[in-house]
């Protein structure tokens, strides 16, 4: 049987803001039709890592590898060109304010592509439509829910039919309806055009429902705990604390920043 | 415990003076990568003229041009007003009245007109630059523009730049026109002068390019404010805090650089005999 092609490849990867170090020595790849999770707790530096992974941030170290070509050793024009073959949607939607639904659903459609007006209308009015937005194509963002926004910017993201999309928190903020929604449209999006989809989140259940290969980003070591099928590593991870992660267990050892917390509230309070 | 040393003024004025030294040439050094990458984008937009957010660019026009009229009209109306009484307590003395046409004339067509628009464009457009722009960044609308592949700098500096280069000179040439009304108001009701021979007068000394000199200003002060308020939107934190302070820094680097340019213009004009 062909092995899946690697869609995403991360090598070495050091990542961080000036001279701090939030993550180091990351390597993991994505295949083809693959739905990937990255997990961590709060702060671990999830979204930071996705965010040096589409380019908007360069490394401290290593290699991001899309589609074989390499984001951080690239002139600025092929990154730009690798970008545009990606969708990314952002927590809270990142919808242009100052736009329509439809308009920002278009604006790539409008810059990268010969189509006529109606065949952007009707592009636009699909893409919605898959997200289940129909006729909102003229509401403006400030009108839409945060579950709303979100499926917009995702229409958004999906408007030149990329073949890999990246999700930061797609879940965060959304009622447990919206949400299963949400993981049953990621699923559908693989099942149905093979895209492959990379996820940002620490929210279990749709982890569980989405993924078939996740990372566990560790604060403590700065780097991957774990790797591998989410439900495979809930119950046989040999590390206890991805155990209890994924257990959603109290961690009987906590970790140094939780100690070092509970230290400043015993000085703060006198205790 | 080992006590701690005793402050010294003198490493701490220096400790002050360094960091200081040290945002400036932060500042500095961001303010030239903000360049380079408008020179890009002006560069890309006159290669591809559909990258220009047309629809944006007459968006800011009406926001920094014709919404910005009444209070340009109204103060600059105002300002020759108040000119006009200064003009006319001086030429009084000396039985010169017919003198306060120049005096309102030159004043406003050459340094408050130009000026006064400025500062109401920095107060009005600049300081929505900045906050609009840090907003976009706290919404993370920036990042989704880069990752579309498109350069946020052209996207979002050009069309705000070029409606300001349009707008700001129509301003002042209106702007122009309230001032010398103020004076023209002042000179027929307190100095006595008949409206023929202030307008005359008016006519007489103002030539056309006086008020070239002051709409050229117009073009610099328009590139300032900008520019300014949209790379200090660039350069916003990404909270509510950091898009105040943005907001306040656009305003006030950008009266500190007007203030300069217009020294070193009017400098520059009268080396040319202006």
């Amino acid at each position: 049987m062909k092995e899946a092609e690697t869609i995403v490849q991360v090598e070495n990867l050091s990542v961080g803001y000036g001279k701090t170090v939030i993550l180091e020595n990351i390597n993991f790849s994505v295949k083809s039709g693959e739905i990937f999770g990255i997990l961590g707790g709060s702060g671990v530096g999830k979204s930071t890592l996705l965010k040096h992974i589409i380019g908007l941030y360069p490394p401290l170290k290593g290699d991001i590898k899309i589609f074989g070509c390499s984001m951080v050793n690239c002139p600025d024009w092929k990154k730009d060109e690798l970008m545009r073959r990606f969708g990314v949607t952002y927590q809270g939607g990142a919808l242009f304010g100052s736009m329509t639904v439809g308009e920002n659903v278009s604006l790539p459609l409008e810059t990268y592509t010969d189509l006529t007006k109606d065949e952007i209308a009707e592009r636009v009015r699909k893409k919605l439509a898959l997200v289940d937005l129909q006729g909102t194509e003229e509401l403006m963002p400030a009108e839409l829910s945060g579950g709303m926004k979100k499926r917009a910017g995702l229409a958004r993201a999906m408007a030149l039919d990329p073949s890999l999309l990246f999700f930061d928190e797609p879940s965060a903020g959304l009622d447990p309806i919206t949400s299963v929604e949400l993981d049953r449209l990621l699923l559908r999006l693989r099942n149905k055009f093979g895209t492959t989809i990379v996820i940002v989140s620490h929210e279990l259940p749709s982890i569980f429902e989405t993924t078939d290969t996740v990372i566990m980003l560790d604060k403590n070591t700065k780097t991957i705990a774990a790797e591998g099928d989410p439900k495979e590593l809930r119950v046989n991870s040999p590390s206890p604390w991805v155990h209890h992660f994924l257990n959603r267990e109290e961690n009987d050892a906590p970790d140094d920043n939780l100690k070092n917390m509970k230290q400043e509230f015993s000085y703060a309070s006198g205790k | 415990m080992e006590k701690s040393a005793a402050p010294n003024p003198i490493v701490d004025m220096f400790d002050k003076i360094g960091k200081a030294a040290d945002v400036i040439a932060a500042d500095f050094y961001f303010f030239v990568c903000f360049l380079g990458e408008f020179a890009v984008a002006v560069k890309q937009i006159i290669r591809h003229p559909r990258k220009l957010r047309l629809k944006d660019m007459l968006y800011y026009l009406d926001m920094c041009g014709s919404q910005a009229m009444p209070i340009v009209l109204c103060i600059c109306y105002l300002m020759g007003v108040i000119l006009g009484f200064q003009f006319a307590l001086q030429a009084r003395k000396v039985g010169a009245e017919i003198y306060v046409a120049d005096g309102v004339g030159f004043s406003i067509l050459k340094e408050l007109g130009p000026f006064m628009v400025a500062i109401i464009c920095t107060g009005r457009a600049g300081s929505a630059f900045a906050a609009e722009i840090g907003t976009m960044k706290v919404n993370e609308e920036i990042s989704a523009l880069q990752t579309m592949g498109f350069s946020p700098v052209g996207f979002l500096v050009v069309p705000k730049l070029l409606a300001m280069l349009i707008a700001t000179p129509l301003l002042i040439v209106f702007g122009d026109f309230a001032g010398l009304a103020g004076g023209f108001t002042v000179g027929i009701t307190m100095m006595g002068l008949t409206p023929v021979s202030y307008i005359d007068r008016s006519l007489e000394v103002l030539l056309p390019s006086t008020m070239a000199m002051g709409v050229l200003k117009g073009l610099v002060f328009a590139t300032i404010i900008a520019l300014i308020g949209c790379m200090r939107g660039f350069q916003s934190k990404s909270d509510a805090q950091g898009v105040g302070r943005a907001t306040t820094s656009a305003v006030v680097s950008s009266i500190f650089l007007i203030v300069v340019a217009d020294a070193v213009l009017t400098r520059l004009y009268t080396l040319w005999g202006y």
